[in-house]
């Protein structure tokens, strides 16, 4: 870094002055029912007098952002990142810039008409509110920043601390990154949309309109079958027989949640691009409307979880999100910043996921399953809950109730039946290469790759029938994605051998043959 | 292949500390039984089951699980690891490695001072995995905080 690069850096910064004009328009939007109600009520109350409700908020918004606007600063200096928020209650987050693990840059529609984008800097941390947010920069500014902070070379590692067998120092360099140093690892093949019905996306998004549009209706105090549409809706139902009703209902029901979850994956997904670059760290940028980049240091990652639902299996579908430290794994709908790929083929996936972890082995290997025991405690599990629902609904008919309780509850003991078989399928585990493989979960299945090295510990859990079964569940450690990845109802014994060889010398001197 | 039991018991006062710990909570089921005994008229039998059940679970509970919990609770620290076991019905193993603790954590709620007893959670990076032992004899306690200080300052690295 240049000198006067080095002097601009470390001064006190502000945010864009054009996000003036963000805020109060997120903030109106997010106000819009309220707003709507404060309406209604003011109607309701009578003579007008309250009219100037609304622009009050408006003028209270606006004073709002500009306060906002002037007391936030940040810096970055050569040893940390630093932000000061707050006017009464000052308030100033500094991280090591050694420290910080990811940075993600968004720009939502009305960021990129600006010019703007949100920066998000991941520290790893658990405690709330110690994660940076910088809202908004110039998009370039963001995008240099993103660069500058991830291509430092950490300095706060001693030798022989697992992360440095992974990686020695490069030449420093500050330079944003540019596709030269790319290595395309993946990019979205416009036909993988055909996956997207096969995912909860468009379900929750029917849902969550479904929703909007009936808070709305109750706000505006509208009698629905009152409107022109819906009241020849309603006649049209009366004058079909029932099945015919259904038969619709249904197929309108997955024409709307196709549409929405086609949407929602060109929305989220549209110009997918994951690279790797050459100073070790792996970039994705997507989004249709709202675009994001993120970077994740490679020297971070501690391994990959390959997703592959149910409906996603039927197709021969999965996702794969990384594990890394500083990003949630569980991060929204749209597959959170940790997501390295949408929905695509299994076997990109897979392939993929042997290029990010350099090594094929985990995803070819075959998993030892967990015997006989494990799929006697699944059945078990899933069948008792099933006969008791059975028994439940047997002792209502007997009592009164409509004889129609007794389908669904004959039907629950296949289901649970054919869950259990699925779920025993889907458990196994291996080591190889250098990482711990383990696969559980029938509805929601997945396989998670985590590195040895990223192992900080095990929990061994044994409930009581567990402890009669002569089973364990193994849980991994680790201080990425969901903290701690479980091999269930494994046999006790393959258990300890598993971890003492997964990470040589931790469980060793407890162990007795 | 089988794991031993980590080295040493917690403080035997810790078998009071958890039957003591353990009353409130059926005194107030007991509490609400007597109210609704006293109260209501029919279901005689039902309210007379119901509170023999809950007298008899109440004691095997109070009997048992404490003298249970103590047989199962133990620690032991070495020079590379933290070794943990703790639970009565259900029973979990930790163990993680000195290297990777974060910090070390004493902790003395009012019950815990009367009867001279201390928490020790030791954490690390991964928010699965924090070791808690629980009822240590609190001159224990402070002296296994020191030893796990000074074993852990000797290993460096940000413990991810």
């Amino acid at each position: 870094m240049s000198a006067t690069a080095t002097a601009r850096a470390q001064e006190w910064r502000r945010l864009s002055p054009l996000m003036l004009l963000v805020y109060p328009v997120r903030e109106l939007g997010r106000a819009i029912p309220a707003l709507i109600g404060l309406v209604v009520a003011g109607r309701a109350v009578g003579n007008g007098q309250y009219w100037w409700f609304g622009p009050a908020a408006v003028v209270g918004v606006m004073a709002v952002s500009v306060l906002r606007w002037a007391t936030t600063r940040y810096r970055i200096t050569p040893e940390q990142v630093q932000l000061r928020t707050g006017l009464l209650q000052r308030k100033t987050v500094a991280t090591p810039t050694d420290r910080v693990r990811s940075v993600d840059v968004t720009a939502s529609p009305l960021h990129r008409l600006l010019g703007l984008a949100k920066v998000d800097i991941g520290t790893g941390s658990h405690a709330s509110g110690s994660d940076l947010s910088l809202d908004s920069l110039p998009a370039a500014e963001a995008a240099a920043l993103r660069a500058e902070l991830l291509h430092r070379i950490p300095v706060g590692l001693p030798p022989g601390s697992a992360d440095d067998s992974v990686r020695v120092s490069e030449p420093i360099s500050h330079a944003p990154p540019d596709r030269a140093g790319d290595i395309e690892l993946a990019r979205l093949d416009p036909r993988w949309v055909r996956f997207a019905p096969f995912t909860m996306s468009g379900v929750l998004a029917s849902a969550a309109i479904l929703g909007v549009g009936w808070n709305l209706v109750e706000q505006l105090d509208v009698n629905p079958s009152d409107v022109g549409p819906v009241k020849g809706f309603l006649e049209h139902l009366r004058r079909t027989p029932i099945w015919v009703d259904i038969l619709q209902g249904t197929v309108v029901l997955l024409g709307v949640v196709t549409v929405l979850s086609i949407g929602g994956y060109l929305l989220s997904y549209w110009g997918f691009r994951l690279s790797r670059h050459a100073h070790g760290s792996l970039q994705i940028t997507r989004g249709l409307l709202t675009t994001r980049a993120v970077s994740i240091e490679e020297r971070r990652l501690r391994g990959v979880e390959l997703a592959e639902p149910l409906l996603l299996r039927i197709v021969r579908a999965a996702r794969l999100r990384g594990i890394t430290t500083g990003l949630n794994s569980r991060g929204g709908a749209d597959g959170g910043s940790s997501l390295l790929l949408p929905p695509a083929p299994r076997d990109v996936v897979a392939q993929l996921a042997a290029q990010i972890l350099h090594d094929p082995a985990p995803l070819q290997v075959t998993l030892i399953s967990h015997g006989s025991a494990a799929r006697r405690r699944r059945l078990t599990r899933a069948l008792v809950p099933a006969f008791t629902v059975v028994a439940t609904a047997g002792v209502a008919i007997f009592a009164g109730a409509s004889q129609w309780l007794a389908m669904p509850a004959v039907l629950s003991v296949p289901v649970a039946a054919m869950l259990a078989v699925d779920r025993y399928r889907s458990l196994g585990h291996a080591l190889a290469g250098s990482a711990l493989v383990t696969r559980q979960g029938s509805l929601d299945r997945r396989l998670d790759v985590l590195l040895c090295d990223g192992i900080i510990g095990w929990n061994v859990r044994e409930s009581f029938f567990q402890r009669r079964a002569g089973l364990a569940t193994l849980t991994a450690t680790t201080a990425g994605g969901r903290q701690g990845y479980a091999v269930p109802d494994v046999p006790r014994s393959v258990a300890l051998a598993l971890g003492n060889r997964a990470v040589p010398g931790l469980l060793g001197p407890f162990l007795v043959p | 292949m089988e794991m031993r039991d980590p080295a040493h018991q917690v403080s035997p006062r810790a078998i009071v500390f958890w039957t003591v710990r353990a009353v409130p909570g059926w005194l107030l089921l007991l509490a609400g039984q007597l109210l609704w005994f006293a109260v209501a008229r029919d279901y005689a039998a039902l309210r007379f089951t119901a509170l023999v059940v809950t007298v008899l679970l109440g004691a095997t509970h109070l009997l048992v699980m404490p003298q249970w919990r103590y047989r199962v609770h133990r620690w032991e620290v070495t020079d590379n690891a933290v070794y943990t076991k703790s639970g009565w019905i259900s029973q979990e193993r930790r163990i993680a490695p000195i290297s990777r603790v974060q910090t070390v954590d004493t902790e003395r709620g009012p019950l815990e001072q009367l009867f001279g007893l201390a928490n020790v959670t030791v954490t690390t990076a991964s928010a699965a995995g924090p070791l808690r032992i629980h009822g240590l004899d609190r001159l224990t306690a402070d002296g296994l905080v020191a030893q796990l200080t000074e074993v852990t300052s000797r290993s460096e690295g940000d413990a991810t």
